[in-house]
Formats: structure tokens, sequence, C-alpha cells
């Protein structure tokens, strides 16, 4: 029979356990990913599809109408295809969430002596986790169909940071969804709103094709600031900055992904307390 | 450490849910240490609320409640500690194999990654599951997959067990299987709140009973004084009589 240890409750110990917990919890859904490898290869379709699509089916179009050739048309798109994808994740968190809840595994973790915090958190984890792949993934296709940064790898290292910090945003968001809908159908049913948040921004279409009632949200959605700057960064083509938020998207986004986790974190939390009622 | 303060103790516990009447009014318990108390009613009667309020996952709406020697609503953690939970249905991971769930669950009741794994296989001998043990629990029957949340729930040596309905829908064999690993447990010093449709079950396992029904305790005692109580033979009368539409 083991004993039961008396866990010191300072402050260090928290947030050590906190750090310990979150990492179980995060390889349990990449356990996932390696159990199912099919899921795995179906999330890992969306950004492979997304190149081939837009660069090769619609790319020679845009290029057309941005007066551009299709190569360069794709050196504008796959910054836009990198942060698209980051927020194509959202849909597999809110549905591995919300599964939790009905299949009661999240129950049984707030019933443990665990970080509560951590229950949630390692699966934000496990997402940067899965994007830092996919993004691996990108950058080689990327390099085959002949895109390139240009301004060497702190840039590159740079706008790979800001990419994953917006996938952890939108992990955030994910997870608050997912405990938020009554169950894994009602969450992918939502999922067809996920293309709005993708598209209408500076990802394929440049903001300043679309009709101007278009352009403003696309302009302030959180994926275009990480599309512009992780485009300066890569040193590919953007238009001039002639925005306010174009001229600001270094900042921004920074700024983005850190408020969509100041307000989604403690929401989500709120709610996986009040689970219970 | 056994003392004679009681390991569940609770006064006038009330909970509603919104838009429903109430789903608990005014529950009365006292466990002792080291017994198997049954929690028995009907269904809604209020079972799986008791419980899960007792083990942190639900909020009480007013009444106190110690869970050793802990109080439920201001030491949620020091419960947490001290606590196993076997829910009416099996909360374990459907993808990850039974082997990977202990392995998991240990890390999180704060166990070494080697004493993690020792814990686990140990746990899948005496509950029968090494064959099963690499075998994704989807892939298991419904038998199995309580056996192994019942051996999470056991991982950390719990002072106080909570069953809910922990032998629905098992056969007759692991049935008594279950039975042996809750006596073993009693003996070894847990105490074990465990709520049952089957009357039976009771009957064999509990050295105390308390029967609820909307919300309320209508009878309690041991076995045969609820028996007794009702001049019937056996519990499933008392059962009968006590929470018939009353
Ligand atoms: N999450 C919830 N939301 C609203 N009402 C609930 C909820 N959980 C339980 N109830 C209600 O509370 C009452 C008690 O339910 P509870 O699940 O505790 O009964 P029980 O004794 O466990 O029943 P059973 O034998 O069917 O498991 C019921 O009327 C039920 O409808
Ligand atoms: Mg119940």
């Amino acid at each position: 029979m083991s004993t039961l240890t008396e866990v010191a409750d300072t402050h260090g110990s928290r947030i050590t356990w906190a750090a310990v917990d979150t990492w179980v919890v995060a390889k349990r859904h990449l356990l996932h990913l390696v159990r199912r490898p099919d899921e795995l290869l179906g999330t890992l379709m969306i950004p492979v599809m997304a190149v081939a699509m837009f660069g090769f089916v619609f790319g020679e179009a845009f290029g057309v109408a941005m007066d551009v050739p299709g190569s360069e048309y794709r050196e504008f798109l796959l910054p836009g295809l990198f942060a698209l994808t980051m927020a194509f994740g959202i849909g597999n968190t809110t549905i591995s969430v919300a599964e939790d809840v009905r299949g009661g595994v999240l129950d049984r973790m707030r019933s443990l002596p665990m970080s509560p915090v951590a229950v949630l958190a390692g699966r934000a984890l496990a997402d940067m986790i899965l994007a830092v792949v996919e993004l691996s993934i990108l950058l080689a296709l990327g390099t085959l169909f002949g895109w390139q940064a240009h301004l060497g790898l702190g840039g590159v290292i740079a706008a790979l940071g800001l990419l994953i910090l917006l996938r952890m945003a939108f992990s955030w968001v994910g997870i608050l969804l997912g405990l938020l809908v009554s169950g894994p159908e009602a969450a992918m049913k939502y999922f067809a709103l996920v293309f709005p948040l993708a598209m209408v921004a500076d990802t394929i279409v440049p903001t300043d094709l679309m009709p101007g009632w278009l352009a403003i949200p696309a302009e302030w959605n959180p994926l275009s600031s990480t599309v512009i700057a992780t485009r300066e960064l890569f040193g590919n083509t953007a238009g001039p900055a002639t925005t306010w938020v174009g001229e600001h998207a270094l900042t921004m986004a920074v700024l983005w992904p850190v408020a969509i986790i100041a307000v989604c974190l403690p929401l989500a939390m709120a709610r996986l307390r009040r689970l219970g009622r | 450490m056994i003392t004679d303060e009681p390991a569940i103790w609770t006064q006038g516990l009330r909970k509603s849910y919104p838009g429903r009447g109430a789903a608990l009014d005014g529950i009365d318990l006292a466990v002792a240490p080291g017994t198997i108390h049954g929690l028995l009613g009907p269904n809604g009667a209020g079972k799986t609320t008791t419980v899960r309020i007792l083990a942190t996952l639900a909020r009480l709406d007013s009444g106190q409640a110690w869970v050793a020697g802990r109080n439920v609503v201001h030491d949620r953690a020091g419960v947490r500690a001290r606590i196993g939970v076997a829910g009416q249905y099996a909360a374990v991971d459907e993808v990850l194999s039974g082997r990977q769930n202990l392995e998991m669950f240990a890390r999180l009741y704060r166990m070494r990654a080697k004493q993690a794994r020792q814990r686990s296989g140990e746990l899948l001998e005496r509950f029968g599951l090494v064959e099963a043990a690499d075998r994704a629990v989807r892939g298991y029957s419904g038998g199995m997959r309580r056996r192994l949340d019942l051996a999470v729930s056991l991982i950390r040596s719990p002072r106080v067990l909570f069953l809910d309905e922990p032998t629905t829908g098992l056969d007759p064999r692991s049935r008594i299987e279950v039975w042996d690993a809750v006596r073993e447990l009693a003996d070894s010093g847990t105490t074990v709140l465990l709520t049952t449709q089957y009357l039976e079950e009771a009957d064999r396992l509990c050295s105390r009973i308390t029967m609820v029904d909307r919300g309320r305790v209508v009878a309690e005692g041991s076995p045969a004084e609820l028996k007794s109580s009702v001049g019937g033979r056996d519990l499933d009368e008392a059962f009968l009589l006590l929470t018939e539409g009353a």
C-alpha cells in the first residue's frame, strides 16, 4: 500500500506541479494522435490541401487579380496559410474538450489532487507541439513549391514563434468553446465558423481586394496581424503597409494573442469550476 | 489512521438544479471509518448528486459536509488527496490503453514515473487486466471498463472511496470480483460509500444503509434493522415500502 505524501503547498512547488501536470495531460493528447494515426493524418491534410488548392488551383487566378505572377502570389500566400492552419486547429481542440466533458475524464481529473489549470493547459501545450509539426510540414512543402524566407534564420524563428503564439491563443478559444458547447456533435456543427475567421483576413486574398465593408473586420482579424508580421519577418511580398494595423503588425501580432489568452483562460477556468454547478 | 470520528459526515445537505426542484433536500449521513455504507434509492433519488458533492465535483447549496476530516467546501484539495471516485459511468480515456490510463492518472496523483509504472502493473494484475493492458479501452467490454475505472480510483489507496453503482452492467462473475475487492479494501481500513440498485449487493456488502428518496433520507440502519422495521424478510420489501411514492 502506497503512502500518501503530503504535498507542500508553497508557491514554488505549486508552479512546479502545475508544469508537471500540464506535461502529463499534454502527453495524453499526443498519445491520442499516435494511437489514432488516421486522425493525425486528417489534421495534417488541411495545410497540405490548402497549399495545393490555393497555391495552384486558385493561385494563377489570384495572381492575375493582384497583377503579379502566380509564383509571386505564392510568396504572399504561404505565410497566410501558416496562420490559417493555426486557426483550423480550433476545431479539433473544441471537439476534444467537448468529448472529455461528455466522457467524464474531466470530472475524474477534477477529483484528483492535481493542478486545476493543468487540466486545460495540457491541451494547449499539446496543440502547440502539434503546431510545430504542422509548421515543419508546411515549411518543407513551401520550400518544395519555391517559397522561401529571405531574411535569415532569426526572422524564421521569430515568425514561427508568432505563429505558435497565435495557435496557443486559438487553443484557449477552442478550450473555452469546448466547455461551453452541449457536446462534440455541436462542436462539429459549429466548425464552419472557422472559415470566416481564417479567410476574412489578410491570409489568402489581400484585404485591398476585398469590398470595403469586409476589409475592416479582415484588417482587425487577429490572423491578419500575425500574417503581415510573418510576411515581414520572412521577407515575403506584401503590399505597402497602408493601414494602421499593417503599420503596427508586429506589435499587434503579440498583443492580439496575449489579449485572447487573457480573456479566454480565466473564462475557461471559471467554466471548468462551474461544470459541476 | 482510524479514529472514532466519522469518515463521512454530512448535515442538512441541500442542492437544487436550476429550473428543477430540490435534488437533495437535507441529507444527513454519518459513515464510520473502515465500513462499507450503502446509499440506496430509486432513480433520481439523489445518490449521484450526493456522491458528486462529497467528491468535490459539485457544489452544495447549503448544509455541511466533511470527508476524511476535511471540509468539502473549504478544503477541496485536502479532500481530493484522500478520496477515490468511481462514477456511475466509467471515466477513463477511451483511446489510451488500460496501462496508459493507469500510468497517466498515477502521475496526476503525483507519483513518480517509476512508482506510477509499478503501481499500474500491480493494479492491472489485481483486476485481471494484464492481457488487455496494452489494448485501447474502446475495445474493452463493459465489465473490463468498470474494473479499470475501479483500479484508477484505487491508485493512491484512498482513505475514503466513493463507488457510484460500481457493478451496474457487470456479469455475475465480474460483480463478485468487484465485491471481493471492495471487502478487501474495507478490511484494510478504507471507508466505502456505495450506491447501488441491487439490494442483494447492499445486503451482502454494507454494514449500514441509508435509504434516500426524492432527496431525503427515509430510513437508516443495518440491513437487518431495515428488514425488521417493515416486518419483511428481504431488503426488496423494505425498499419498496420505504420509498413507495411517499
Ligand atoms: N446536471 C443536472 N442538471 C439538472 N438536474 C439534474 C442534474 N443532475 C441530476 N439532476 C436531477 O437531480 C435529481 C437527482 O439525480 P441523481 O442523479 O442524483 O439521482 P440518482 O439517485 O443518482 O439516480 P439514478 O439511480 O438514476 O442514478 C434528479 O431529479 C435529476 O433529474
Ligand atoms: Mg446515479
